[in-house]
Order: C-alpha cells, then sequence, then structure tokens
C-alpha cells in the first residue's frame, strides 16, 4: 500500500551515519522494510546516489538526505525538527556515525582523542537525546547505537576508541534504564569486524562480516526488541572471556 | 526570542479513539494576541500551525505530527449572555458541556448538539457538526450569528450570514485551514422543560427503520437510529430508533425544576451500584465479534418487549448525550482504540447503499460494533457533509493486526458510498483518499475551497494531517 494513511502510517527512520558501511546498509534495509529514511553524514554526494537508489523502487516510501557533520552539535536541534517536520514523526533513530583514527602503541595524540570522541560520543549523545525526549513523549519508539566490541575492555591498541564505545555503550544502558519504563527500546549494538572503509585501519581482521549482515542482524534484534546484540553472535563468548581475564594478564596481552 | 518550536513543547496527541496519534509542539493560548504572535513565528520556518479544541474528531482532524498544533481549550470564558435573547457569545474553547450548564435554567438549550457534550464550540464550528435533529435544524452553522477569526494573515474578520458571508460559509466548516474562531455569537433555542418526551422502539431491519424514521420526520424534534451491524439476512440492519419531541409551553408543569443542572446530571452508578468510572473495563469484555453480537441482541430483545407506544421523559442530557453516560467508554476497545466511518447518502439510493455497506464489513469479518442511523437536509456550507437523506456511522475496533484490512474494508467502503452519490464527514474520517474526497465534493467545490485557502491563508500556514491528507499541502 502506497498511501499512507492514518491507520497504517509509513514509519520513519532517522540513520546518522548513512553515507557508508553500516550505516548506509541499516539505512537500506529500514527502506527495504517500509520506513521513509532520514538520511545524515557529512557525504552529500554519496547520500544523494544512497536516496537515488532507495527511491527509485517503485512504492517506495522515500528517502531524504540531510548533509550534518555531527560535530557541530549547534545544529542537530534545529537539524532534528527540520527532519521531524518533513517526514511527520519518527520510529527509530540509529546512530552509526564514528571514526577510528589509527594510532601508535606510543601516539598520545589529544587532538585525534578529542575527534573521536566528539564523533563517536558527543555526536551520539546529541542526537540520541533529541530522539529520546521525542520518544519519551510519543510512548514508544527505537533507539538503536553502533558501538563496538571495543568498548568491552580498554585495549593497548587504540585508547581513545575503547574510550568512546564504552562511553557509548554506558551511555545507552543509561537510556535504556530511564526509557524503557517509558515504552522505548534501546539497543546497543556490539560489532566484531564488518567490511567497511573503517576496517582497513585493522591490521589483521577475522570473521568479518558483510555490512549487510550486520544490518539484517541488528534489523532482527530491533524487532526483537533485544537490549545488545554482538555480530557475530559469537564475539559474545569472546568478550565474555576478555571481559574476565584478570587485568596481570591483559596488560601483557599485545591486542 | 527563544528558538521556535521549542522543544519542551513536543506533546503526543491522539484522536478520540486513541488509535491514531502524533507528536507535535503544543501550544496552549488564552488570548488571541498569542495565537497572533504565534502566526508571526511560524510564518517562513516551514512549521504550519493546525488548531485543535478538545481532540474529539475520529480521524486526524487536529493531529498536526513534527509541526505546531494550537490547543484552544484555555480559551474558555463566556464573553456575553443575553437570557432575553438567548444570545450568547463564548470564546472558541467553551464547551457543549459548559454552554448548556450555562443557560439551561434560563431556559435556553443549543440547537445542534453532537453525541457528546466534550467537543469545544471552534471545534463544533469547523466541522459544523449536526445533531440528531439535522433534518429540521440544519447543522450548528445555521445557528451562528456572528463570529469573529484571526487568520493567518494577520487579518481579525468579523462574519454573519449577511457580512463577509462567503468567509462565513467557508470557515465555518473548513476545518481550521482557514483561520482561527476567536469569538463565537450563537443563537440558542428557548425551551420549556429540561426533558424531552422520549419514545423508542425496536425496528425489525434497516429498511423498515429508514421508512419509519422517513414517516415520522415531519413530526419529530429528533430522530436517531441505533444499528445492529452484527445481524445479516432479512434481519440486516436492524435495531432500536429513538424519538424525542420538546415540552411545548406550559407542559411542562415545573420547568424550573427540570431546568436545574442538577436535574441533568448523568448518574454516577449503573443501577445504583456499579460505579460508572470503572464500566468501560468490564465494558472491554464485549468489545470482539461474539461480544457486540450478544450486546446488540440484547438491547433489540429488550427494545422490542417495550412498550414504545407510551412516551417516557428524559432529560436533554441523558437523551443528547447518551454515550458520555459511560465515561471512557472508547477505552473498553482496548489498546489498538476505534475509528468511524460515516457516510451520508442520498434517500433514494441509502437503504440499498447502506445494507451493502453492513453486508460487506460482515463478508470481510470486521462488523461494527455501533451504527448509528441519522436523518439529514442540505445546507449552504462550502465544505458540506449533508445531503438530502440518510447517515449512517460505523464504529470499528482496531487491532495490531487488522490495520490494513480495515484500511481496505473502508477504501471498497468508499466506491460502494460514491457510487450513491453520497458524502463523507471530515470530523469522522481517518481513511479516505484525496481521490476519494475530490471525486466526493466535485471539482467546484474543490476549488471554491482552494481558492478560499489562497485568499485567507497564501503562505499556506494553517494544516492538519487531515488537511494534507485530502487535499495535499499547497
Ligand atoms: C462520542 C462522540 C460523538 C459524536 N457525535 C457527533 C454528532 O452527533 N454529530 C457531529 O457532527 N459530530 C459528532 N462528533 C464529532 C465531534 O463533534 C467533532 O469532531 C467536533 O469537531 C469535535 O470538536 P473538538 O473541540 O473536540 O475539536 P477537535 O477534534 O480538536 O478539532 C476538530 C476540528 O476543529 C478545528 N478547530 C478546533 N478549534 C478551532 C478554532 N478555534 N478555530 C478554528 N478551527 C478549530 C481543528 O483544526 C479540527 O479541524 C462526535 C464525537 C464523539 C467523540
Ligand atoms: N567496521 C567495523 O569493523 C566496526 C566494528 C565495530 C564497530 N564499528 C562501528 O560502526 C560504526 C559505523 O562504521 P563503519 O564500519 O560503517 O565505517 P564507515 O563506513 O567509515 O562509516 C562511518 C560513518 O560515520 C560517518 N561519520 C564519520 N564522521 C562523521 C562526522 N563528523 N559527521 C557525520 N558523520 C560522520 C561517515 O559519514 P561521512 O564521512 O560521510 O560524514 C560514515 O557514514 C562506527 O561507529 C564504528 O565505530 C565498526
Amino acid at each position: 500500500m502506497n498511501f499512507s494513511s492514518p491507520l497504517t502510517p509509513t514509519p520513519v527512520a532517522i540513520v546518522v551515519g548513512a553515507s557508508s558501511g553500516i550505516g548506509e546498509a541499516v539505512a537500506r534495509k529500514l527502506a527495504h522494510e517500509g520506513y521513509a529514511v532520514a538520511l545524515v553524514a557529512r557525504r552529500a554526494d554519496r547520500l544523494r546516489a544512497l536516496c537515488a537508489e532507495l527511491n527509485a523502487r517503485p512504492g517506495a516510501a522515500h528517502a531524504v538526505a540531510y548533509p550534518h557533520d555531527v560535530t557541530h552539535f549547534d545544529e542537530i536541534p534545529a537539524l532534528f525538527q527540520t527532519i521531524l517536520r518533513d517526514l511527520g514523526r519518527l520510529n527509530v533513530m540509529v546512530y552509526a556515525s564514528g571514526i577510528m583514527l589509527p594510532s601508535g602503541f606510543s601516539e598520545y595524540n589529544f587532538g585525534k582523542d578529542r575527534a573521536t570522541l566528539e564523533v563517536n560520543v558527543l555526536g551520539a549523545m546529541a542526537w540520541l537525546g533529541q530522539a529520546a525526549t521525542y520518544f519519551e513523549q510519543a510512548g514508544e519508539g527505537h533507539l538503536v547505537g553502533i558501538s563496538s566490541v571495543a568498548g568491552d575492555r580498554g585495549r593497548v591498541s587504540n585508547p581513545a576508541y575503547h574510550t568512546s564505545k564504552a562511553a557509548l555503550s554506558t551511555y545507552l544502558e543509561s537510556l535504556r534504564n530511564r526509557l524503557t519504563r517509558k515504552g522505548v527500546h534501546v539497543l546497543t549494538v556490539k560489532p566484531g569486524y564488518v567490511d567497511t572503509d573503517l576496517l582497513k585501519a585493522v591490521a589483521r581482521p577475522f570473521w568479518v562480516v558483510s555490512p549487510e549482515q550486520a544490518a539484517a542482524d541488528i534489523w532482527r534484534a530491533m524487532r526483537r526488541g533485544k537490549q545488545q546484540i554482538y555480530t557475530l553472535s559469537r564475539w559474545g563468548l569472546v568478550m565474555w572471556v576478555v571481559r574476565h581475564m584478570p587485568s596481570f594478564i591483559f596488560r601483557r596481552l599485545r591486542f | 526570542m527563544a528558538s521556535f518550536p521549542s522543544a519542551d513543547r513536543l506533546a503526543l496527541l491522539t484522536n478520540f479513539g486513541h488509535s491514531i496519534g502524533s507528536v507535535a509542539y503544543v501550544y496552549r493560548p488564552t488570548h488571541a494576541e498569542q495565537i497572533a504572535e504565534l502566526y508571526r513565528s511560524a510564518a517562513g520556518t516551514g512549521f504550519t500551525v493546525g488548531m485543535r479544541g478538545a481532540g474529539r474528531s475520529y480521524g486526524d482532524a487536529s493531529l498536526n505530527g513534527g509541526h505546531v498544533a494550537l490547543d484552544l481549550q484555555r480559551m474558555n470564558r463566556i464573553l456575553d449572555w443575553n437570557p432575553g435573547t438567548g444570545v450568547i457569545r463564548v470564546e472558541p474553547g467553551v464547551t457543549i458541556g459548559q454552554l448548556w450548564a450555562y443557560t439551561l435554567e434560563d431556559g435556553w438549550w443549543p440547537p445542534v448538539v453532537p453525541g457528546t457534550m466534550f467537543p469545544t464550540l471552534g471545534g463544533c464550528l469547523a466541522m459544523n457538526i449536526h445533531g440528531k435533529n439535522n433534518y429540521v435544524a440544519g447543522p450548528i452553522g445555521e445557528h451562528v450569528a456572528q463570529f469573529t477569526a484571526l487568520l493567518p494573515t494577520g487579518e481579525e474578520v468579523a462574519c454573519s450570514p449577511t457580512q463577509n458571508a462567503d468567509l462565513f460559509h467557508s470557515l465555518i466548516g473548513g476545518l481550521g485551514v482557514l483561520g482561527v474562531f476567536t469569538s463565537i455569537t450563537l443563537q440558542l433555542k428557548h425551551i420549556y422543560s429540561g426533558n424531552l418526551k422520549g419514545y423508542a422502539w425496536a425496528s425489525p431491519n434497516l429498511r423498515q427503520m429508514m421508512d419509519e424514521m422517513e414517516s415520522l420526520k415531519a413530526d419529530s424534534d429528533y430522530l436517531v437510529g441505533w444499528v445492529d451491524g452484527t445481524w445479516g439476512g432479512s434481519g440486516l440492519g436492524r435495531g432500536q430508533v429513538h424519538r424525542a419531541h420538546y415540552f411545548a409551553p406550559g407542559e411542562d408543569p415545573s420547568p424550573a425544576q427540570s431546568l436545574r443542572v442538577e436535574a441533568q446530571v448523568l448518574p454516577d452508578t449503573f443501577f445504583g451500584l456499579v460505579p460508572k468510572s470503572i464500566l468501560w473495563q468490564f465494558m472491554r469484555f464485549f468489545m470482539n465479534t461474539p461480544g457486540a453480537w450478544l450486546t446488540n441482541t440484547a438491547k433489540y430483545v429488550h427494545a422490542r418487549t417495550l412498550d414504545h407506544r407510551h412516551h417516557f421523559l428524559q432529560s436533554l442530557v441523558a437523551f443528547n448525550f447518551l454515550l458520555d453516560y459511560v465515561p471512557n467508554w472508547e477505552k473498553s476497545y482496548g489498546r489498538g482504540g476505534l475509528i468511524q466511518y460515516q457516510s451520508f447518502i442520498p434517500r433514494a439510493a441509502a437503504a440499498e447503499a447502506f445494507a451493502d455497506l453492513l453486508k460487506l464489513t460482515q463478508r470481510r469479518g470486521l462488523p461494527t460494533y455501533l451504527g448509528v442511523l441519522k436523518r439529514h437536509r442540505p445546507d449552504k456550507f462550502l465544505l458540506s457533509h449533508a445531503v438530502d437523506g440518510f447517515s449512517l456511522a460505523m464504529d470499528f475496533k482496531v487491532t495490531g493486526g487488522n490495520r490494513p484490512a480495515l484500511q481496505r474494508l473502508t477504501d471498497d467502503m468508499s466506491r460502494i458510498v460514491l457510487d450513491a452519490g453520497g458524502r463523507f464527514y471530515f470530523a469522522k474520517d481517518s481513511t479516505l483518499t484525496r481521490e476519494v474526497v475530490a471525486e466526493s465534493l466535485g471539482p467546484d467545490t474543490l476549488a471554491r475551497f482552494c481558492a478560499m485557502k489562497a485568499r485567507c491563508d497564501p503562505q499556506s500556514l494553517l494544516q492538519t494531517e487531515l488537511y494534507r491528507r485530502v487535499f495535499g499541502s499547497i
């Protein structure tokens, strides 16, 4: 049914970080599931190309591009309102923007650390906070944050990235504890290795999944109201071991 | 000035049936100047402004998700009352209930009321509501002596049937998208008792019910049929007819008693036992197809055994606002809520078309749990739902799973209505498409309405979800 009637309204999603990788795949999946999607990221050309692709399908709910840099925090409230105005409602908010800047083992570069935290944490808080306010009123909605297995433990490789993902996971947990009672679902996604641009900085990835596979896992978890998922799920087991590894061993490891 | 619209104004608004809702920036002005200020803030931002009264419409008429909603319920002052002439001037947020409670003791009653007393006068004018006396009294608009409205251009206009007559006949029934009513002057009806003489009896099927109503209409002040939507065959559309008369002067021996507000108040308990406030919780168990069959059948049998040749006294409130008897009855429909579908069909085609509608709902396994039949006559307003014929309003339960099926059903029903030359009523609508609305209004009316919109609101600042759905954002 193309006609979005009050009885069968088209659901709406915002995907921040929709220009590539996991965010792009999630946006595509949501569009195929009948969502109207607002696509947010810096690379306007890529967003427009994705819009064109999604809008070309017959009977598609429409996709709209909103070029934006998440570190321009002051713009976020107004942009959120604009999207809401254009699409009329919101059902799903996905925050997938993230950067992982390569770091030497002895490198302490505040500029990079700050940039990482700005995109991975502060941008997430700014966007998810807007959606949380809205969902609290609506009494329903899905908040999805793409965190990482990297947030489960502070490892030697990239302190800022690990910190950022730990912060995001904790922020999402707090939102969940606040919002479940208001009818809002909060999903924390912890991918292992996904075949995206971001992975190019990783030396020897293994168990690599496609962004489409990750998006399918995220969609299923959303439908089932899961609180947290690992993709692949076996990372759950691995990270359980890692989380319980005593510090005197963990300090000696090279990963 | 703070940013507009302000995020802390976000709130969920729903339809009467709790089946449709959206989150909007809700502002609650107390004075017309604040509305003018809001118009200025919204102009040029891309945010539209939608009016909302008590939110008693069955569809999306007073929703404006992601945009601004002006809840006018705080503009609820009675500005002027003349108990000699029965002329009252009120702000738009005054409700039907507030109105009659204020004037009854002086012997005046709103000439047209809906089936519930909670709607605001602003909402009633924007929809041009009708009562169970539409065939004699016309819509509420015919009893409006004057109103003032604030157009989005900033212009405040005074309108009456003779002053700015074109605006008068467009803003009444204009869905709140041409301007906001800021004051309303109504001519009330003189009454000589707080009671009505009521008659009730059972009718074995829809056709007979319509024939009875037709033959009695010349001699009835109110007429309404309650239709059992669960029964088929030769009893298709069977139910009860309720008919009522006002008292003539001197007929009520003690009008001062019956005209008291206390004499009108609906009782707090049923059978003196069950508190009404919890009744809807029990009704939940009957809001399914077997339950609706059972209650409708019980009502029918009960009515058949009544001796209807004798009239009984009923207070004006009890007769007109029967549905308010059970507070929160709409919640008995469960989490999914309900919608209503009301169509208006010229007399000659009505019996057959309504029979087709009832049969279709039954075939699809989505029978109506409550049907209401009324008699109408045409009026002179631009967007008018009335015809010289009958209307049938049907309530449908909405569930998590039946929404697409309900949409398909009402799409098919609309085809039947259009083919019978029928019309629809936006206060009750949540399913019509732009094409269906265009066909039912006809190109002339549509063009005149668009021209009026362009004149009153060139920026298209005033919109609602209903407006965007059936007219498209211009
Ligand atoms: C149980 C029940 C029984 C009913 N029975 C009947 C009936 O018998 N006959 C009938 O005709 N209707 C009936 N109705 C429908 C109801 O009367 C109308 O929907 C009415 O418009 C509701 O008024 P409201 O104040 O709740 O307005 P809302 O539903 O909030 O708004 C209705 C419309 O009015 C506009 N509006 C509100 N205030 C203003 C203003 N100040 N200026 C300009 N526009 C404004 C809104 O934008 C919207 O388009 C019934 C409803 C219920 C729930
Ligand atoms: N790939 C993996 O193996 C893996 C594993 C675990 C977790 N993750 C997480 O998954 C998320 C998505 O990453 P990905 O793997 O899909 O990598 P990606 O293809 O590089 O995607 C990153 C996205 O973030 C956006 N982004 C980056 N900086 C931004 C900024 N300043 N403003 C707005 N958007 C910005 C990018 O858009 P623009 O550049 O166009 O702005 C892009 O859409 C990240 O949070 C990442 O940490 C990935």
